[in-house]
């Protein structure tokens, strides 16, 4: 192996660096306030990005490195610029919140940036000992950011829920990861799937180990009944954290998916098929079904994004480059609207430590018809209703769903989806409909935050902008296909 | 297709889009007077611009005019697709009209928030006109859903007491509907491709495209078993639409919390969009399935035709009288339509902007002593004509269009719908007879009950009659109430080549006795004409 070997890995060297870096200058940095370390952190994750479309870009097709442990392709690719524009989002959005709590954001950066790195791993990993190493960086590094506020109850309940089922995830993916080696005798993606055609089908102990991995990978998109974590952790963590939590290992999670579900076991299909089958529905109606009776908003939230989960592996159970196609448009379109609504959230959080109802969105058109108007752009795109980015996600979805014959599972999908508008809805009625006065108690003054609100106008513009106009994002999706040898 | 003054659909379509964004940004919501001026102008000019459609629509042009057709989604065969037929100009005609009126008789009722009111009403306006101009799936899906939003907006806010909860039926109801016909688009693009090898859907292979007069080339290639499938996907949003029994829970509800405005948009063109879909895709695209929906539609509409008077003349809520005589009429526009022949066809389209023109009317005169009174029951009323006579006579005009008394614009479209129910069957003809019977009984005994009579009630005894503004929201109706009713046949001659292109397509599957073939048709259709002494134009021509 050469030096010549590492360029590729470029980006990856230089996101753990500019962690370290974020870390230690944080210290003294942090005398100043929040913002220095934050403006470090996010100049950081622009430069990587850089370096992504530099040097971290595969010349012609997919390509191998470092001894075949890890690949770049279009794929990941694709995945690592959405990671890097959620978490900027997200560091943005974090600015002002961290300055009014006093904690110190040096740390909290430097964890965002860490846990990236294993995103970035996660998505090229070529081989299931690496797979490993970034499901574990990344975890380790959100566990912490959950619980980052370590005075606030919440904040640590959240993270000790999360943190001892992402273990016992983390134990049944490398429990999946040992019988598959042991069946097919390699730990490397190509090789185990040319192996997989020598391989008896009725090897049982192969099928418990894809079912065991595809058990884990649940976990992390927290799809139902993996999801018991879900509400507790995204109402605990600190909203930014949230917001970044709720969308960015949740891409990764879905690039392995599509790794590993429509790569390396896609000759399996018929032994997992099903389970995700199972799994997509129960998330869909779960998620849909527990929504309806939050009055949390961060809770609400958390059961709709439980409810997107089951909308993106729609696009796994098509096991078809069209499904790829679409869980990779309908994460970046779920990213925009996801880390919006969560903004907005982060705004009106004036009253105490994640406790948004509901109701403080009373009135809301009236005093801040920008801030509504946004709240509502990314409403009606979780509800899937054009002309919003939310709808081309879905209609992409449910095309690659029928388009592998799925009727059943559109069918419960669809009705979720109208009936998800009954919840993103309540809170609409608060904003627009509710006359002041109505409900006793002072209205909720949102809180000024120029970044936070600059990140919530450009979600909102780009959602409605990729509704309009989709042609390039989903032709950029498209290039992901490469990983699968498609394009 | 024709793309010649393509623009011109485009301009009228985004003009109230354009005149809302302008609303947002430039104009102060604590002005009433610029946000009234505004609306208004941007109304007026998108009715002005919208005329030369009737003017410049060749009828015997290309079946589509004033196309656009450009890229929007390459990578999966999405197209900016618009343009127009003889059909679809009506509607939009009777949009553009309804909703200057719309605006224009909202001065008085709407007091507060005005400015978000008008931007509502404006950008329902765009999505209304881009339903009819859409000729790709996935962008008349776009218009259809966009719809919802100004409209659940325009109840939930401005609606009467219980506005929260008719705004959310109206919204989940017809979201419902619609996300079931998304699944049914989807079923007939991936058989026009590359087909469903998993559940035996073999497909033509293609190009991968939402171009609706695409499908209609291989709308004879469809299996039976799909046509089902997905006509059964298309009834479900049409039908809720409509709306047909049993799916018209909703409307009593909405018609009767929206404020005036919304009523008369949501009876006048939200109504038709159902109807339309009906005759713009499940006719022509599902041709057998069709057929075989026959009995079962006619059934519904008879039941709505019947139960839908019955209801209304129960109603003590005049605003509720006219929501459950929407359900009746639009009964008797399904009824004709599935009669599958000529003149069925035609007076269901007729009966289509006929009841947008009456019911409209219907609602902004109810409105009006709304204003008033802030009252809308029966019983309140009585010998108004007194203290009201010109709102009297405007209301008799348009109650009389509505039961169709001749020379008025009902009677043309009811009638030529009888004809073709009775082509299909005598049965459909006796119950449909009897709805117009009934719609007669209720309208003739609401208007007894309102204005004549003793002057009983003290707090009407100074009720203003109606000032300019609101005879001029009026008058234009009126006026086309008249004109329909005495010289159709503009109207019957622009109609003419979408109903003959629909009766080709639907003919591959009728069955040679039973239903009228169009080959018969056309020629039985002069007879009927003479039947009848009024002014058709002769189908055979």
């Amino acid at each position: 192996m050469s030096l010549a070997d590492f360029v590729p890995f470029t980006p990856e060297i230089f996101l753990a660096l500019a962690g370290f870096v974020v870390l230690i200058a944080g210290i003294p940095l942090g005398r100043r306030g929040a913002r220095p370390a934050i403006v470090g952190a996010v100049a950081a994750l622009a430069l990587t990005a850089v370096l992504v479309l530099a040097l971290g870009r595969p010349a012609a097709g997919p390509q191998q490195i470092l001894g075949d442990m890890l690949v770049i392709d279009g794929l990941a690719v694709f995945f690592k610029l959405l990671v890097l524009a959620v978490s900027a989002a997200a560091l943005l959005l974090s600015a002002g919140f961290i300055e009014r709590s006093g904690y110190s954001s040096g740390e909290f950066s430097a964890l965002v940036l860490f846990a990236d790195l294993g995103m970035f791993v996660m998505a090229s990993s070529a081989n299931l000992a690496t797979l490993y190493v970034g499901v574990e960086l990344m975890a380790l590094s959100v566990y912490i950011l959950v619980g980052y506020f370590k005075l606030e109850l919440k904040s640590n309940e959240g993270a000790v829920k999360y943190f001892v089922i992402g273990a016992a995830s983390s134990a049944v993916l490398l429990y999946g990861i040992s019988l598959v080696y042991g069946t097919t005798g390699s730990l490397d993606l190509e090789t185990i799937r040319s192996s997989l055609a020598e391989v008896p089908h009725d090897n049982i102990l192969l099928l418990v180990g894809i079912v065991l991995i595809a058990f884990a990978i649940l976990f992390k998109v927290a799809a139902v009944p993996f999801h018991v974590w879900t509400p507790d952790a995204y109402e605990g963590a600190p909203t930014p954290v949230t917001a970044f939590i709720s969308v960015a290992p949740k891409a990764a999670a879905f690039a392995l998916f599509i790794r590993l579900f429509a790569g390396t076991f896609a000759g399996e299909v018929d032994s997992w098929g099903l389970v995700l089958w199972l799994a997509c529905a129960a998330t869909l109606v779960y998620g849909t079904l527990a929504a309806m009776t939050q009055d949390n908003v961060k809770r609400l939230l958390a059961y709709s994004s439980i409810s997107h989960a089951g909308y993106t592996l729609m696009g796994v159970v098509a096991a078809s480059d069209a499904g790829t196609w679409a869980v990779m448009v309908h994460m970046a379109v779920y990213a925009l609207m996801n880390l919006g609504g969560f903004g907005v959230v982060i705004l009106l959080e004036s009253k105490g430590y994640a406790d948004v109802r509901v109701d403080d969105f009373a009135g809301l058109a009236r005093r801040h018809p920008g801030i509504a108007a946004a709240m509502l752009i990314f409403l009606l795109s979780l509800g899937g209703i054009p002309p919003t980015a939310g709808f081309m996600g879905k209609l992409y979805l449910w095309s690659a769903l029928l388009g592998s014959g799925f009727v059943g599972l559109t069918v419960i999908s669809v009705a979720t989806s109208a009936a998800s508008l009954y919840y993103y809805l309540r809170i609409v009625v608060q904003m627009y409909l509710r006359e002041d006065g109505a409900d006793a108690g002072a209205p909720v003054e949102p809180l000024r935050d120029r970044w936070a609100e600059a990140v919530i106008a450009g979600c909102a513009l780009l959602t409605l902008a990729v509704g309009v106009w989709p042609a390039p994002l989903v032709s950029w999706a498209k290039t992901g296909l490469d990983a699968l040898g498609l394009v | 297709m024709d793309t010649q003054y393509g623009w011109l659909l485009n301009l009228i379509c985004y003009l109230p889009l354009a005149g809302a964004l302008l609303m947002i940004f430039f104009v102060d919501k604590e002005s009433s007077r610029a946000v009234k001026l505004t609306a208004t102008v941007v109304a007026a000019a998108d009715f002005v611009l919208s005329l030369p459609l009737w003017f410049l629509y060749r009828t015997d042009g290309a079946e589509f005019q004033f196309a656009t057709e450009a890229q929007w989604i390459p990578s999966v065969g999405v197209q900016y697709l618009f343009g127009v037929d003889g059909f679809s100009i009506l509607l939009i005609l009777l949009t553009t009209l309804l909703g200057f009126i719309s605006v224009y008789s909202s001065f008085t009722a709407i007091t507060h928030r005005e400015k978000e009111y008008y931007i509502f009403l404006l950008l329902l306006q765009t999505g209304m006109i881009g339903v009819f101009c859409a000729l790709d799936f996935v962008l008349f899906y776009v218009f259809w859903e966009v719809m919802l939003v100004p409209m659940y907006f325009l109840i939930g806010v401005w609606g009467g007491p219980r506005k929260l909860y008719a705004a959310i039926k109206f919204f989940l109801y017809t979201l419902v509907g619609s996300v079931l016909m998304l699944v049914g688009i989807l079923a007939l693009y991936f058989f026009n491709a590359g087909g469903v090898a998993a559940i035996g859907l073999t497909g033509l292979g293609n190009e991968a495209t939402f171009s609706i007069p695409h499908l209609y080339t291989i709308a004879s290639q469809i299996p039976p078993e799909l046509q089902l499938w997905v006509f059964l996907a298309f009834f479900v949003g049409f039908a809720i639409k409509v709306p047909m029994f049993p799916f018209h829970t909703w409307l009593p509800d909405a018609h009767v919390e929206a404020p005036t405005a919304g009523s008369v948009i949501l009876a006048g063109v939200l109504l038709k969009m159902g109807t339309y879909g009906f005759v713009r895709f499940s006719l022509p695209l599902l041709p057998d399935a069709t057929v075989r929906a026959v009995p079962w539609i006619g059934a519904l509409s008879i039941i709505a035709i019947v139960y839908g008077a019955l209801v209304a003349m129960a109603q003590k809520d005049m605003k509720k009288l006219v929501a459950y005589s929407s359900v009746s009429h639009m009964g008797f526009v399904m009824l004709g339509m599935f009669a599958l022949n000529d003149p069925g066809l035609r007076g269901a389209i007729l009966q289509m902007l006929n009841h947008g023109v009456s019911t409209g009317a219907l609602f902004l005169l109810v409105g009006i002593v709304y204003e008033r009174r802030h009252n809308r029951l029966i019983a309140e009323y009585g010998g108004i004509a007194k203290v009201m006579p010109l709102y009297a006579t405007f209301f008799l005009i348009i109650t009389m269009s509505s039961i169709g008394l001749p020379t008025l614009n009902g009677f043309i479209g009811e009638f030529t719908i009888l004809i073709g129910a009775f082509h299909h069957s005598w049965v459909w003809a006796l119950f449909a007879a009897s709805g117009i019977v009934l719609g007669a009984g209720y309208m003739l005994w609401l208007y007894q009950r309102v204005f004549f009579g003793e002057l009983a009630n003290e707090k009407n005894k100074d009720l203003a009659d109606l000032n300019r503004r609101e005879q001029w929201t009026l008058i234009p109706l009126i006026v086309l109430a008249f004109w329909v009713g005495l010289y159709p046949k503009p109207f019957f001659d622009r109609m003419r080549p979408t109903v003959d292109n629909v009766m080709k397509r639907v003919a591959v599957a009728l069955p040679e006795a039973g239903i009228a073939a169009p080959g018969e048709a056309s020629s039985d259709a002069p007879d009927v004409a003479d039947h009848g002494d009024e002014a058709h134009p002769e189908p055979g021509e």
